[in-house]
């Protein structure tokens, strides 16, 4: 029953099509490589699904417990501090299985469609087999040093697949920007790394996150600045995840990031890799819960205050993609910020159970609204609302599914939004009312954008578009799936399955909270539909009484344009030219000293080559003199 | 002595049989026959090699003479393969009209070097580590001076043999004196003796220097460039990877059986050794323009890092060394093997006509990139992890300055080894070595050395294993 040996084929899978479709690029044909691809995910799918029905429903004792699937050291430091790659079975790892094997090879099929005729087609299809391994071996890694690993990988494919398009020079500054932004927080990661290893011993999860281990129960280092170490080091690590997740003062890149092809922002940019960093802290929740709490505090604020501040600038965006992109910084604060108030074991970690469970609804919905938006692109060869309207006529598939992801982020039962936004507000108003008031109030603001959305799109003005049709089946099987997902995913009973401590405990069902949650989502539908639903000039009106509040938001509050002053006005002028010059000056002709020195030096003792057998000899004689009389001297017995 | 007990040499008995059916086909196949001759040859070594991976007892045997154990056999092993490398890359070389009837010669002088090394790696006893050591030298001197009608390789053949005379005089004086101390041969009663007196210094200082010329340590270094830059490519590749390598584990055994109680003198004498040799290596290296000249400088400053194993006498640092060896050797033979195929091809063996090699012929480019950069110790080849394990065993031992100057010379090696991947990638040529395609047994002995090279550094099963059997030199004692 405990035997999850196969799982390893998930990820040699994709690794092995990778590395076929890479090392024989340009020799296969890329319908082939398509279909390599598309197999090798395929059945990662299905023995990923294996998987979590083993462990959720074949388990027959009462809780769930982490099993090693497979483990092998890489490399040995010490007796103790080892490097081992290996797989983790346990709840949300498990659950993240199912979460990116499903995207993935959705997003697959669903490319083979959008991506056709594509010149860089086969290179797209063996990034996206290297994105898949990196991802998933990202979520069953069982230690700091695989995760950092495969985080890494990740990073970088996401890199490779924004800059699809290379010969376009906003995508390449795009990648340029999405892997520069990432790979600082990662910094951070790393250094929260190396001081939990540092104090621990241990890269290992199984170790590191035991409740009973010396991590949690003994008070370890100094403190700085008024906090402990480790929590500094948990802070650290969550910036790392911040990065990747796109929370704010990291967020600046993911916008950018929609300069790839729209397949993959849903996959990479909406569902697996955004929630890299909601999956670690996760991953690390017993110990911030049990021993940094101060640091959960920091999430939890950084969570809530990017949902709300994601929230005000996907008001005022007209690029479809943006939207989505500023949604899903949205929805991620959400998930951030349920796991930052989330308490530890029983119903007190109602929280973090939430937080998966919108992580795992947000993960179809989201994706869900990318491909559809990339079905609407296909359609309409444009990413601006102006182009749009009146849509639901000639898309009516994408219509259908995208209307049912849109209900569904907006919190409307009987779709899975609604149960997972629930679990968090219930959450949030059991541990901290502002947060709760915060995340209402932006449950309110999703609904209001998100129809904005859908209106201007599918309603709104009529227009006439030459030579549109609905998206191939290859493109519109995928929606149907995935809103299938979208639609009914929120009926499972996740609080039986995902938990803190693996034990499964009932939640209620919060009435209260439930209602007043949906009267707001509705208040900002009705409110956009008022809006959006018919051309009208209302919207601009308000837009021009609201004055400066419009042009901020609009400008997503100036944050680009900090970093830029930042970056440019003080990091290049005060500090940079000051460095330069002593690099220049004092660095460099140190440098160069040396340099001069050993070119001196070599050409100096260029004699002792002379090709000379009788020197060669007598050399070899001194050196033997020279070391026998230096004994001969120093050890005499 | 019965049965059981000869095939505990295995290697040996099957090096000798191999090169005997060896002697013999190459009178059975006719002249046009020869490529037909050479892969039976190579098939042949390639079965001696397959089998010294198949689980071997440990013993000793001719009253102590011989001893084999698992560290033996993989030092055999790395050996052997290194050997049937050497031999896949030869080809173009053979297949040249004039080498063609030459190949068995070639093949049988190697073979002897080789089973010379088996006996002298084997060996528990003094006498039988000479003969294994002279068996393993002299035909090398053939092997150098094979282009007999160039006077450079003439002129190698000659070198060698007159240094390695001359360096086998000094050893055998050393010998001398350790047997005039504790009276015996053998290695384990002699190291029982041994106590320190200024006579056991003196043998361990003498044996220590013999050796060192085989190692090519700074200063008894200095017949390397010239012998390697005038023997044939292919030997020249053998001489760096498996000449060096054999002297290398043997220098390991005789230090740690024979000399394990001076362990603090021989410290200090590798010490300044190193420090020495890796600069004065990297120094000549930097200057060089033809490629067996630069990778033989480069080779004396990885002897130096070598030696930093050497230096920590636990099971770790003999499998740090071991280790690194093996690494060596895929990184090394995979340099070769591209200057060979270039060579062969072109006959161009000077730095300066790599360039735009990457725009005419990328794979063989590529290749060439690994082998720098795992020479030079960049991850994640295995060179950065043989290099990472020497530094830790001198720093287990509490040399800090000596692994300071050992990575600030690493940085210095990086310039060099940097450059050849600069000429071949980025610098533009008008006339680039035009694209050509190399033989089977080059493209195999590539692939396998660039798939050693990737392998070995994920997998630390391999390291695991080599610490393992290197407790066997510590524990007998």
């Amino acid at each position: 029953m405990e035997n999850y040996q196969y799982t390893i084929w998930i990820l040699i899978l994709p690794f092995a099509a990778f590395l076929f479709t890479g090392i024989l690029s340009g020799k296969l044909k890329p319908s082939l490589t398509a279909t390599i691809s598309i197999g090798a995910i395929g059945i990662a799918t299905a023995l990923s699904y294996l998987a979590a029905i083993q462990y959720f429903f074949l388990n027959a004792s009462e809780s769930y417990t982490a099993v090693e699937a497979a483990s092998f050291t890489w490399y040995r430091l010490s007796d103790t501090l080892v490097i081992d790659m290996g797989i983790l079975i346990d709840p949300i790892s498990v659950m993240m299985l199912v979460v990116i094997s499903t995207v993935s090879f959705m997003v697959h099929i669903y490319s083979t469609g959008y991506m056709k005729g594509d010149d860089g087609y086969a290179r797209y299809f063996t990034f996206l087999s290297l994105f898949s391994f990196a991802m998933l071996g990202l979520v069953l890694a069982t230690n700091l040093i695989q995760i950092y690993v495969f985080w890494e990988l990740v990073g970088l494919s996401s890199y490779l697949l924004i800059g699809h398009y290379y010969q376009k020079p906003s995508a390449v500054a795009a990648a340029k920007k999405a892997f520069i932004v990432t790979r600082f927080a990662d910094l951070g990661f790393l250094i929260g790394i190396l001081m939990l290893s540092y104090y621990t011993g241990t890269f290992s999860f199984s170790d590191i996150t035991n409740p009973d281990g010396p991590l949690i129960t003994q008070t370890i280092g100094g403190t700085f600045l008024g906090l402990s170490t480790l929590t500094w080091a948990m802070i650290l690590v969550f910036m790392g995840g911040a990065g990747k997740s796109a929370m704010f003062p990291f967020h600046i890149w993911l916008p950018d990031a929609m300069e790839g092809p729209t397949p993959i922002s849903a996959l990479i940019h909406a569902a697996t890799m955004v929630v890299a960093g909601v999956y670690l802290v996760a991953r690390m929740f017993t110990v911030y819960s049990l021993a940094a709490p101060e640091a959960l505090e920091v999430i939890a604020f950084i969570g809530a205050f990017t949902s709300l501040f994601a929230a005000l600038i996907a008001i005022t965006q007209t690029d479809i993609k943006k939207i989505l992109a500023y949604s899903t910084i949205s929805q991620i604060g959400y998930m951030m910020m349920a796991l930052g108030v989330s308490g530890y074991s029983g119903e007190a970690g109602l929280g973090f159970t939430a937080s998966m469970f919108h992580l795992f609804t947000h993960a179809f919905f989201k994706a869900l609204l990318f491909l559809g938006a990339g079905s609407i692109i296909h359609a309409v060869h444009s990413n601006e609302m102006k182009d749009m309207g009146g849509l639901r006529k000639h898309l009516p598939a994408t219509h259908i599914t995208f209307l049912i992801a849109t209900l569904a982020i907006s919190g409307i039962p009987p779709f899975s939004g609604f149960f997972s936004k629930d679990e968090i507000l219930a959450a949030a108003y059991a541990s901290n009312k502002l947060y709760f008031a915060v995340e209402y109030l932006v449950a309110g603001l999703t609904a209001f954008y998100m129809f904005r959305l859908y209106f201007n799109v599918f309603w709104g003005k009529k227009r006439t578009y030459e030579n549109i049709h609905e998206s191939p089946a290859s493109m519109t099987i995928p929606l149907w799936i995935l809103a299938f997902g979208a639609a009914f995913a929120g009926f499972l009973p996740f609080s039986h399955l995902v938990t803190t401590d693996g034990i499964p405990f009932d939640t209620h069902f919060h009435l209260t909270i439930a209602i007043a949650s949906v009267a707001i989502a509705l208040t900002g539908i009705f409110i956009a539909a008022a809006l959006y639903r018919k051309e009208s000039t209302r919207s601009q009106k308000i837009a021009a009484t609201l004055g400066v509040f419009y042009t901020v938001t609009k400008e997503k509050f100036y944050v680009d344009e900090i970093y830029l002053f930042i970056t440019k006005k003080i990091i290049f002028n005060l500090i940079s030219k000051s460095i330069a010059w002593f690099d220049r000056h004092i660095v460099d002709g140190f440098m160069n000293l040396t340099g001069n020195t050993t070119v001196a030096a070599s050409f100096r003792i260029r004699k002792f080559q002379s090709g000379n057998i009788h020197q060669y000899a007598l050399v070899f004689l001194t050196g033997v003199l020279i070391a026998t009389l230096v004994y001969l001297y120093y050890y005499p017995k | 002595m019965s049965f059981s007990d000869i095939l505990l040499m295995r290697n040996e008995l099957l090096l000798v049989a191999a090169t005997v059916v060896i002697l013999i086909a190459d009178l059975v196949f006719a002249a046009d026959q020869r490529k037909q001759f050479y892969y039976f040859s190579v098939f042949l070594i390639f079965i001696v090699a397959i089998t010294g991976l198949f689980p071997s007892e440990s013993g000793s045997i001719f009253g102590g003479m011989y001893e084999t154990g698992g560290l033996q056999i993989m030092m055999k092993n790395i050996l052997n393969f290194s050997t049937l490398i050497v031999l896949l890359q030869s080809w173009g070389w053979f297949s040249q009209v004039k080498q063609q009837k030459r190949i068995g010669e070639f093949m049988i002088l190697l073979l002897s070097t080789l089973i010379g090394m088996g006996y002298m790696i084997s060996s528990g006893h003094f006498l039988m580590f000479y003969l294994g050591l002279e068996l393993a030298t002299i035909p090398l001197a053939a092997l150098a001076a094979y282009d007999y009608y160039k006077s450079k390789s003439a002129e190698a053949g000659i070198k060698l043999i007159l240094l390695a005379a001359f360096s086998s005089g000094i050893l055998l004086f050393g010998i001398s004196l350790i047997y005039g101390i504790t009276g015996t041969l053998y290695f384990g009663e002699a190291g029982q003796l041994i106590n320190g007196s200024t006579l056991s210094v003196l043998g361990l200082v003498l044996i220590f220097t013999g050796l060192s010329f085989k190692v090519s340590l700074v200063p008894f270094h200095l017949w390397t460039a010239d012998v390697y830059e005038g023997s044939p490519i292919n030997v020249t590749s053998y001489l760096s990877v498996v000449s060096k390598g054999s002297a290398v584990f043997i220098m390991l055994i005789v230090l740690n059986t024979v000399f394990a109680s001076l362990n603090d003198i021989w410290d200090t004498l590798i010490y300044t050794i190193i420090i020495i040799t890796i600069t004065i290596g990297n120094l000549f290296a930097i200057r060089q323009r033809n490629i067996k000249r630069f990778l033989a400088f480069s080779s004396i400053a990885q002897a130096g890092f070598i030696m930093l194993g050497v230096i920590d006498n636990s099971a770790f640092g003999v499998a740090t060394v071991v280790y690194f060896i093996l690494v060596y050797m895929f990184s090394n033979l995979a340099a070769f093997g591209v200057a060979s195929a270039i060579s062969a091809e072109t006959g161009k063996e000077s730095i300066d006509d790599y360039k735009g090699f990457y725009g005419t012929n990328p794979r063989l480019s590529l290749v060439m990139m690994l082998a720098m950069f795992s020479l030079a110790g960049i991850p994640p080849v295995a060179g950065f992890f043989g290099k990472f394990f020497l530094f830790t065993a001198a720093a287990e031992k509490g040399y800090y300055i000596l692994v300071l100057i050992a990575v600030l010379n690493t940085i210095i090696s990086l310039y060099y080894y940097l450059l050849v991947i600069k000429v071949m990638f980025i610098e533009k040529s008008d006339s680039p070595i035009q694209f050509f395609s190399s033989n089977l047994p080059m493209k195999i002995s590539l692939v396998i050395c660039v798939l050693g090279l990737v392998i070995t550094g994920f997998t630390s099963g391999v390291f695991d294993y080599m610490v393992a059997v290197s407790d066997q030199l510590f524990s007998s004692i």
